[in-house]
């Protein structure tokens, strides 16, 4: 579904993803692991399409397209979700306006007739009852007043809510309580299947007990120096980034 | 120099002829008011960008045109069926149209009022009332150095008259709308309200100076809204002139102990608009909420000054204006806030935010605090922006496309100021004017229902 090639990538002078090679199918859940300033996020943006960054080489290709050409609304049209690291507060757009603005965008594209009201509110009030997210949410403005783990519980009931094919999740980990991040993790674990790919970019190795990954990929300094299972997760645990990487360059001699 | 006493002299020949009609009628009183506003224009002159007020707004394009007073029967066949775009929906409240400056009752719907309220014609309060309208006309909007007071206090004719009495809640809401249409050469109106509230008593006023059928017109409007003690009086103004219109209005409110007052000026139309509230908190306890919102593109000039007077201790007020700019428009803000020497426990806010979404668009903002006093608090503040990056994205990243986005937030931003407004009609009428601007706004409210 996904296939980074190579990719570089600067902001401003400076440049942040050093070659990056990544294929990800259909029901696989890749989770990408490293140090800060890796270029986790920087990926992860990228792929949402932000335009802060500058692509220097390389190629992106979703479902065989060029990734890289097609605007951030479009992608989400076709399919692709971010979770955001730090969701943004938007002052007087109502959550009920803006999600059903964005499923009815997302419909048009793909030329299903749009969501009246009633339907709309039949369809968000089952996700919401699932992720133990408050009904009173829908009055109010996107993220605005939501503490931090509330806005991570909004990302993932947008993305039940948008049914997307490729999800992405930046660091959705990080600011959670461990009850919080059950719920999130169940929440990501539902939307599992088949026809589903999902990237779970994180630092810590907690999340992955409960998003249990089929792949996992180690970033340093702007490339992915090892890939391997679930168990390397816990290897980078044990040891830290620091060792890994020493690890590796003894084995690179 | 001499370009600006031959435009002075066109209204200084005006009221030569006004006074000649007026000659027959027994107001010598209003005669005197009249006679001593026109001679302070005379001797001011209108102003120019040398004079602090005036500094952002350059009045030369209105000193130009030959505005000639309306003729008496200027009604031009405005209907009912014709307002109905601007009377918010079904709205059940006591109303005085004007066209063109003048009453007109077949238009209006005064209902029969028992309770010794008074609503009617400023120009038939003049003959009627007088000792009610003697005691404050032109003791608060001061024409001494505002010149379009000056002229507006000369020929002063027609508007609405109000009087509250003591102990009375008003139920329904006062719609005081003017009409202009298009004529055949460019005419000036001076409407002039009145609004008297006595002690303990509530009333909504919305003021609506619209533009019928485009033209190109100027309204020099004076409103003075006097607040007896305890009075709670919610206002509205709402200007959406023509798109040629130049518009200049002055409200000027005297608040007594313990009143409220809360303002809210919305500012769609016009070619050029000067807005000019000056409010005088003269007793203790006293409460002022401003609230603005101008929204303008292509050409269009909005300035707003405001001034509020904290003169007496143990008072608040909160003003709160936004601007959306958009085209070659320009946008003035000027916040006075005076606090007396004596004026000890003011609590005064004022905050102007400016969302810019032309690279040629411009505002000028000024807050400007005077105080005297030292125990208070008094906090000002000013933002001008463009839409926050940060939340385009993030509705794009949802699939809203990206021009839907920036109308989202666009609206957002004026919505703040329009969700002030309790009346829902009114709310609901200038939602949908607010939508009508936006590029691809009726698509938004189709989404919205």
């Amino acid at each position: 579904m996904l296939e980074v090639k190579n990719l570089h990538a600067k902001v401003g002078d400076k440049e942040i993803l050093a070659g990056i090679d990544l294929r990800v199918n259909a029901g696989e859940v890749h989770a990408i692991m490293g140090p800060n300033g890796s270029g986790k996020s920087t990926l992860a943006q990228i792929l949402a399409g932000r335009e802060t960054y500058e692509v220097t080489a390389g190629a992106v290709l979703y479902q065989g397209k060029d990734l890289l050409e097609i605007s951030p609304e479009d992608r989400a049209r076709e399919g692709i979700f971010m979770a955001f690291q730090y969701p943004v507060e938007i002052p007087g757009v109502g959550n009920k306006y803006f999600l059903r603005a964005a499923v009815n965008a997302i419909r048009k594209h793909r030329g299903i007739p749009a969501l009246g009201i009633k339907e709309f509110l039949a369809l968000v009030r089952e996700k919401m009852r699932f992720l133990g997210i408050d009904e009173d949410l829908l009055n109010r403005s996107v993220n605005e007043g939501f503490s931090g783990g509330e806005k991570k519980r909004n990302e993932i009931f947008q993305m039940a809510v948008l049914d997307p094919k490729l999800a992405i999740l930046d660091e959705t980990d990080s600011g959670l309580d461990i009850d919080a991040l059950k719920i999130v993790a169940g929440g990501v674990n539902a939307l599992r299947n088949r026809d589903r790919a999902i990237i779970v970019v994180t630092h810590y190795q907690r999340l992955l007990n409960y998003i249990v990954p089929d792949y996992v990929h180690v970033l340093s300094k702007g490339r992915i120096v090892t890939s391997g299972d679930k168990g390397l997760a816990l290897e980078l645990e044990e040891k830290g980034y620091a060792e890994i990487e020493e690890q590796l360059v003894g084995s690179e001699v | 120099m001499i370009e600006a006493i031959e435009k002075k002299d066109s209204y200084l020949s005006h009221f030569a002829r006004l006074e000649e009609r007026l000659a027959g009628n027994r107001q010598p009183w209003v005669h005197r008011i009249r006679k001593a506003a026109m001679a302070q224009f005379a001797e001011l002159g209108f102003p120019t960008t040398r004079h602090e007020e005036w500094r952002f707004t350059n009045v030369a394009p209105l000193t130009k045109i030959p505005f000639q007073p309306v003729a008496d029967d200027e009604l031009d066949g405005v209907t009912a069926e014709s307002l109905k775009q601007f009377t918010f929906g079904g709205l059940d409240c006591i109303r005085l149209v004007f066209v063109n400056g003048r009453f007109s009752g077949e238009l209006s719907s005064i209902r029969p009022l028992h309770n010794g309220m008074k609503v009617k014609s400023f120009a038939a309060a003049l003959d009627s009332d007088r000792e009610r309208v003697e005691p404050y006309l032109a003791r608060h909007a001061g024409y001494q150095d505002h010149a379009f007071v000056a002229l507006n206090t000369a020929f002063v004719e027609d508007g609405a008259f109000v009087y509250v009495p003591p102990g009375k809640v008003v139920e329904h809401p006062l719609h005081l709308l003017f009409v202009s249409t298009s004529l055949d050469e460019p005419t000036v109106s001076h409407p002039r309200n009145l609004i008297v509230v006595g002690d303990n008593s509530q009333i909504t006023i919305v003021e609506s100076y619209v533009g019928l059928d485009g033209g190109l017109y100027f309204t020099n409007a004076v409103t003075e809204i006097i607040a007896a003690q305890n009075a709670v009086i919610d206002h509205c103004k709402l200007q959406q002139e023509s798109g040629e219109a130049f518009h200049i209005a002055a409200l000027a409110v005297h608040q007594d102990r313990g009143s409220n007052f809360t303002s809210h000026s919305i500012s769609l139309g016009g070619a050029f608009v000067r807005n000019d509230v000056n409010a005088r908190l003269d007793a203790e306890g006293v409460e002022c909420t401003l609230n603005g919102l101008y929204i303008a593109s292509g050409q269009q000039l909005v300035d707003n000054h405001t001034a509020i007077d904290h003169a007496k201790p143990h008072c608040s007020s909160h003003e709160v204006y936004k601007g959306v700019l958009d085209g070659k428009s320009k946008g003035v803000f000027n916040g006075k806030i005076i606090v007396r020497p004596d004026a000890q426990k003011t609590d005064a806010k004022q905050t102007n935010k400016n969302l810019l979404l032309s690279a040629d668009a411009v505002i000028d903002t000024k807050p400007q605090l005077q105080i005297y006093a030292d125990d208070v608090k008094c906090t000002h503040g000013a933002t001008v922006g463009q839409l926050d990056k940060d939340a385009i994205f993030y509705l794009r990243s949802r699939g809203i496309g990206q021009e839907d986005a920036r109308n989202m937030l666009t609206y957002a931003f004026a919505n703040d100021i329009l969700s002030r407004i309790k009346i829902d009609e009114v709310r609901t009428q200038l939602d949908a004017a607010l939508l009508s601007w936006l590029p691809k706004g009726q698509e938004m409210k189709e989404a919205l229902c």
